[in-house]
């Protein structure tokens, strides 16, 4: 007992506090950390995952290993074609591959870069398999059999693929990719396509960001200008849309916009046109679906900015000889901005990345860049390319995101 | 009040309630005329009504497809919100005092799921459970939409926790209970509002959500959203009108739910701000 310091002495004050402080943040994390590796393994892995796809290229190389080592060993010669030791690699491989059934995967992928690739490896991997003995040279028996295996092309296009990761996929996801001496062009202009999908992405956005600006701003001022009572019971014809599932919204869209719909009957009998207008499967239904889906994201937030301007400010301005413009411009919109753009970014965020609107009321010259990582997974099975497009738009969704974040400071529970 | 507008004021006003009426009509409209629809008798989805009827509910709730679906969106959807509740709530207490080290990392990581495009997240899934036998099965359907409502928990419980009294829960400690038992006895009751409230986003985040659905569900996990967009699709049935009628009730009911929880809060922080 003598020897004990005693129980005030400072050190120890200070020893206890650190060590009730540790159990405290180890409690804190050990509460946090389930959710953290639920997130980590079911959402963050998955996500990466299909970031490590779009610069993965392993496809030729697992069906033919021999011929991506061999040319990685020897190279090529000045005229870009490999010597002996790499065309016997290549007959080995295709003969295997034909055995194994795995030539179809080798040859789809360089069916990417060369025209018939598909046909030249399906057709010599078939021959080869034909073959009784081996002939004296590989190099010439092959070229022989298909003058395309003597092309420099042809064997750029082996390098290329042989991986394990290559930027085929991102380059092509923006409509490049490398020539025979590996450098970056574009594609051939019939081929282009991308670059056009991402702009028209962009531009369906930006038009329905702008089309929930104009709705979206009076409705947001009435309901934060009106009293609290009233504003309340308004906000339920923004809330309820807003719960309302995505797939119902959509279905009346299609129900109300159809050639005999709603809208249509209603032109017609006032005389507006004569025969039904298109109004759906084409960039019209595309806009009008997607600004409803999105108006409340636009609404809530300015709604909740403009809520906490104090009208005195308003009326101090106009006491002051401001004309109401004048007021409204200087003193109201400088103080609602923030709430404003962060619903008009959180609109133009959400619309970037939306699917199922524009697959149900859009027609083929309207899909946006979804719809195509959308294809390329299940569809025609070109996950390479799904994954780099899918790349594109998870950066430019960051990106934004980073600008809202530091607008409004974080995701608030109020801004959702 | 109105005798000291001016002209240019009226008229900015009267701009403003056409502008706003025209917003909210938009909003309403489409998915009000749509309801009529569910009782008519008519094959089609058009107007001019013809009289009425209840076949389509009754398909809706008998018909093989579309009750496997029901079935389907209620166990996913329960099973998924009570997952992400638990989770989410149990994360929220851990980061709601700032004892959590790299709190702000930790959030970024959790709220994540708000702001990825689905359509990513299900491409994603879809090579990530393939090789993990998860597509086509209700495991990995109310995994992925746990994680996706998750972020709405942690949000609405961090929300009923700002202000929280902790001396309730060392008072709790303090005359003997465990801190199982006081959260439990203590914590949980008064932060239940927040709890539900994050539940009721979480199950009607899996409620509605259909992309991923879409990517990795099979023939036997349809729901009724995923009922919904084939219907669109292929062929407009009167009874996607009353599939539609049902989910406005459920959206209806769960947004009144939202609401009441909210005002109760709202007016509980008001009695201890007194």
């Amino acid at each position: 007992m003598n020897g004990a310091p005693p129980q005030d002495d400072p050190r120890i004050i200070a020893r206890r506090l650190a060590r009730t402080l540790r159990r405290r943040r180890l409690g804190a994390f050990l509460l946090v950390a389930p959710l953290l590796a639920f997130t980590l393994v079911v959402f963050v892995t998955p996500i990466a995952d299909m970031l490590r796809r779009s610069v993965a290229d392993d496809e030729l190389a697992r069906a033919w290993p021999r011929v991506a080592a061999a040319l990685k060993e020897h190279g090529t010669d000045e005229s870009g074609v490999p010597g002996e030791a790499v065309f016997a690699a290549l007959a080995e491989d295709l003969r295997t591959s034909w055995e194994n059934r795995t030539t179809a995967a080798a040859a789809r992928r360089l069916n990417y870069e060369v025209p018939n690739g598909r046909s030249l490896a399906m057709n010599t991997a078939r021959w080869v398999e034909g073959l009784d003995e081996a002939p004296e040279s590989w190099r010439a028996a092959l070229i022989a059999r298909d003058p395309a295996w003597g092309e420099k092309a042809t064997w750029s296009a082996i390098h290329h693929a042989s991986g394990p990761i290559s930027d085929y996929f991102l380059l092509a996801s923006i409509d490049r990719r490398r020539d025979v001496d590996g450098t970056i062009v574009q594609v051939p202009e019939a081929e282009r396509l991308y670059v056009q999908v991402y702009l028209r992405t962009f531009g369906i956005a930006l038009s329905v960001t702008l089309l929930c600006l104009a709705l979206g701003f009076p409705a947001a001022y009435l309901l934060a200008s009106l009293p609290s009572r009233i504003g309340n019971v308004m906000l339920i014809l923004v809330l309820l849309p807003f719960w309302t599932p995505l797939l119902v919204r959509t279905g009346a869209w299609v129900v109300v916009l159809q050639e005999n719909g709603f809208v249509n009957q209603a032109i017609l009998w006032l005389g507006l046109s004569d025969t039904p207008l298109r109004l759906i499967y084409n960039r019209t239904g595309v806009l009008i679906a997607m600004t409803h889906v999105l108006l409340p994201f636009m609404i809530l937030p300015a709604y909740s900015v403009m809520r906490s301007i104090p009208p005195d400010y308003m009326r101090a301005a106009k006491s002051l000889g401001a004309p109401p413009t004048t007021a409204f411009l200087r003193v109201y919109l400088p103080q609602a901005l923030p709430g404003i753009a962060a619903g008009a970014l959180l609109v133009f965020i959400i619309a970037l990345g939306y699917y199922i609107t524009p697959a149900l009321v859009g027609g083929a010259s309207d899909r946006m860049i979804s719809s195509f990582i959308a294809l390329y997974t299940t569809g025609t099975a070109n996950w390479g390319l799904a994954a780099a497009l899918g790349s594109g738009l998870l950066v430019a969704t960051l990106l934004l995101y980073l600008v809202y974040a530091r607008l409004v400071g974080g995701v608030r529970a109020g801004a959702i | 009040m109105g005798g000291s507008l001016t002209l240019s004021e009226r008229l900015w006003r009267i701009a403003l309630w056409v502008g706003a009426i025209l917003c909210f009509a938009f909003l309403i409209v489409p998915i009000a005329a749509m309801l009529p629809l569910s009782v008519n008798d008519g094959q089609y989805l058009t107007y001019p009504l013809r009289g009425f009827t209840t076949r389509w509910f009754e398909e809706f709730f008998t018909s093989e497809r579309w009750a496997m679906s029901i079935r389907n969106s209620l166990v996913i959807g329960l099973a998924s919100a009570l997952l992400a509740t638990a989770l989410g709530t149990l994360a929220a207490l851990g980061l709601s005092r700032g004892y959590c080290p790299g709190s702000r990392a930790i959030m970024a990581i959790l709220l994540s799921p708000l702001i990825v495009p689905v359509v990513i997240y299900a491409v994603g899934l879809y090579f990530f459970f393939a090789p993990l036998g998860l597509t086509a099965s209700y495991t990995g359907i109310i995994l992925a939409h746990a994680a996706l409502g998750a972020p709405f928990v942690v949000i609405t419980v961090l929300a009923s926790l700002t202000g929280f009294d902790w001396n309730l829960a060392r008072a709790g400690a303090s005359l003997g209970a465990g801190p199982v038992r006081v959260a439990f006895r203590v914590i949980f009751p008064l932060i239940l509002p927040g709890m539900i409230t994050g539940a009721l986003f979480a199950f009607a985040t899996s409620f509605e959500e259909v992309v991923v659905i879409l990517f990795i569900a099979g023939p036997e996990q349809r729901t009724i959203p995923r009922e919904m967009f084939s219907g669109l699709r292929e062929n407009i049935s009167p009874t996607i009108a009353a599939a539609a009628a049902v989910l406005v009730a459920v959206s209806v009911i769960l947004l009144t739910a939202v609401e009441l929880l909210r005002r109760r809060t709202e007016r509980l922080r008001g009695m201890t701000a007194r």
